[in-house]
């Protein structure tokens, strides 16, 4: 984006005008003046024993106290028996790898790590957990390895999250 | 259903795909819609009502349908924007079919449009990747389109054995019949060398196995039976609809866990909806139809696609491409338009470009629009468009048929 903006002012200062030449295609482009920056916010009083957790070293899952359904992403609400009693279960860790890939080709704010392994593990409750994978070296990666899901500090920004590392 | 009235595609327009960065994003909305009036030899001022499928984010116009009513000239009539993430096009006939059928218009223009290239590379790329469940499985995993796609693919590789080669020949084939189609992004064939080659954008998936970022749109006219006749003698009835919904979050996808693996779960319930109201038999399905364009946004989703809607057994997928079935005058033609794959994938627009591509073939213009090697031989009258938004969370399923649904 700050290519674009400093762009558009050389051409201000040029021609009068925040029109540049496309790179490849050479056709001209009105570069906008607004930029928009976009960072959002989260309510989450209703899971916070979720985020309490993980300062605790705990990934919890939740429970409908009704029918029983578990829920990972813990949700608050059941939307079978329009119930919202939840038990509060912490995992045990230990899963299986269902599936996984290698991110190479990062989101425009994932550019500050290196390559990130990304899994699926089926956990011992029977809930399936979305998580990366530390691995030295991808390569090492088997179907169905056993993977153990625990929390960590991710840096450099230093917040807590969860990982799995293999067993 | 027998109550609802029939409804046909009368009319049909496609812009050229690529990096449109010679227009905005009425202008562009209008290369597709003036083929389409021409096509149908009707005026704006014709359409009762105006659907405008557009995903958006990457463009800066809020109001999509609002402005292309404008730039068309379809106003004061009525329009509404649709969404479903990629499978957009396909949510926007749906809307103008409902509008039809339900007997509240006559005439329907339905468009889908995507300007994806007003902003840069990179946050495209970021905001598709948080086209899945943002809090939970972007935030702090960074998930990526390719990313979520690849994650079935090694589900797939795990369970039956499939090979990166494999992959390789879809994005050959894609690439095979794009060269032949005037309108498509990428025009260049290419090797299984080459595909294999590529760098890794998302393991195991390869920059070859990606589809393009692309702007372009696709409109079509929808009408009545009764306004259908007087405008051609060969109206494509939308003969079956089927539409189904996945869980946002990719962790709670069974195929993970199943020990039989089930694809896109959504595919398979929507083209079952599908078969059911067109009369047509899942474990058949594949000699049912002419031809089929089907969502390959990424080489994977393809050949997840064949199984998902029968037109293979689990697991034959990788068999169907060795065998090179899924080419003109195989088993069935699949994407012999280029696929998204290579035709290109402006998101919105997808679907209707689906429609068009399908719509050419069963009036048998395709092969004079593209090249008579792309032109499916038409038989059963039956065609086949599968669009996928998302990873399977919003699946759409759709059939065309050359005879009148109730007749």
């Amino acid at each position: 984006m700050s290519d674009l903006s400093e762009n558009a002012k050389r051409s201000i200062t040029e021609k009068g005008l925040p029109i540049c030449e496309e790179t490849k295609t050479k056709l001209p482009l009105y570069i906008s003046m607004r930029e928009l920056p976009l960072r959002f916010q989260f309510g989450v009083a209703k899971v916070q024993k979720f985020f309490e957790g993980l300062k605790e070293g705990k990934i919890y899952m939740t429970q409908c106290k009704k029918c029983g359904q578990k829920f990972f992403p813990p949700q608050a609400d059941c939307p079978k028996c329009l119930e919202s009693s939840m038990d509060w279960i912490p995992l045990n860790g230990e899963g299986e790898l269902l599936t996984c890939t290698v991110i190479f080709v990062k989101p425009s704010t994932y550019t500050h790590y290196k390559d990130y392994v990304v899994g699926i593990a089926k956990m011992n409750e029977g809930v399936r957990v979305l998580a990366w994978l530390k691995i030295d070296d991808p390569a090492k990666i088997k179907p169905n390895m056993k993977v153990r899901l625990t929390t960590t500090k991710r840096e450099p920004e230093g917040f807590i999250t969860y990982e799995f590392i293999p067993l | 259903m027998s109550e609802l009235r029939d409804v046909a595609i009368v009319g049909a327009g496609h812009s050229k795909f690529g990096n449109r960065f010679d227009l905005r994003i009425d202008e562009l909305a209008w290369e597709s819609v003036r083929e389409a009036l021409k096509d149908a030899n009707l005026q704006a001022k014709d359409m009762d009502f105006f659907v405008v499928g557009c995903a958006g984010g990457w463009s800066a116009e809020s109001l999509p349908a609002a402005i292309c009513s404008e730039y068309c000239g379809t106003l004061p009539k009525g329009s509404m924007r649709v969404e479903a993430a990629c499978a957009t096009g396909s949510a926007a006939l749906a809307v103008g079919y409902n509008f039809i059928a339900s007997g509240h218009s006559e005439l329907v223009l339905v468009l889908g449009v995507e300007k994806m290239f007003e902003s840069p590379t990179p946050v495209q790329i970021e905001l598709i990747g948080r086209a899945g469940n943002y809090f939970w499985e972007f935030e702090n995993f960074g998930m990526t389109f390719p990313g979520y796609y690849a994650m079935h693919a090694t589900g797939y590789m795990w369970k039956y054995g499939l090979k990166e080669e494999d992959l390789a020949e879809i994005a050959v084939k894609s690439h095979y019949y794009a060269s032949m189609n005037p309108k498509a992004q990428f025009r260049q064939k290419i090797t299984v060398d080459a595909a294999m080659q590529s760098r890794y954008v998302a393991w195991p998936l390869k920059l070859f196995d990606c589809c393009p970022l692309t702007d372009g749109s696709a409109a079509l006219i929808l009408a009545s039976e009764d306004v259908a006749k007087k405008i051609t003698d060969t109206p494509v009835w939308i003969s079956g609809i089927g539409v189904s919904t996945g869980t946002i979050n990719l962790s709670k996808r069974d195929m993970f866990s199943k020990l039989e693996y089930s694809g896109l779960e959504s595919a398979t319930e929507a083209a079952k909806q599908a078969y059911k109201r067109t009369g047509v038999d899942f474990d058949t399905a594949a000699k049912q139809f002419d031809v089929a364009c089907v969502h390959d946004c990424f080489t994977i989703a393809e050949l997840m696609a064949y199984e998902d809607l029968g037109l293979c057994k689990r697991g034959e997928a990788p068999k169907l491409v060795r065998e090179k079935q899924t080419y003109n005058g195989g088993l069935i033609p699949v994407n012999i338009d280029g696929g998204l794959k290579a035709k290109g994938h402006p998101i919105g627009a997808t679907g209707c470009s689906m429609f068009y591509s399908l719509t050419k073939q069963l009036r048998q213009e395709y092969g004079k629009y593209a090249s008579p090697e792309a032109q499916a031989t038409i038989r059963k009258g039956r065609a086949l468009a599968h669009n996928i938004g998302g990873t399977g969370h919003y699946a759409y399923v759709t059939t065309l048929s050359l005879e009148k649904p109730h007749t």
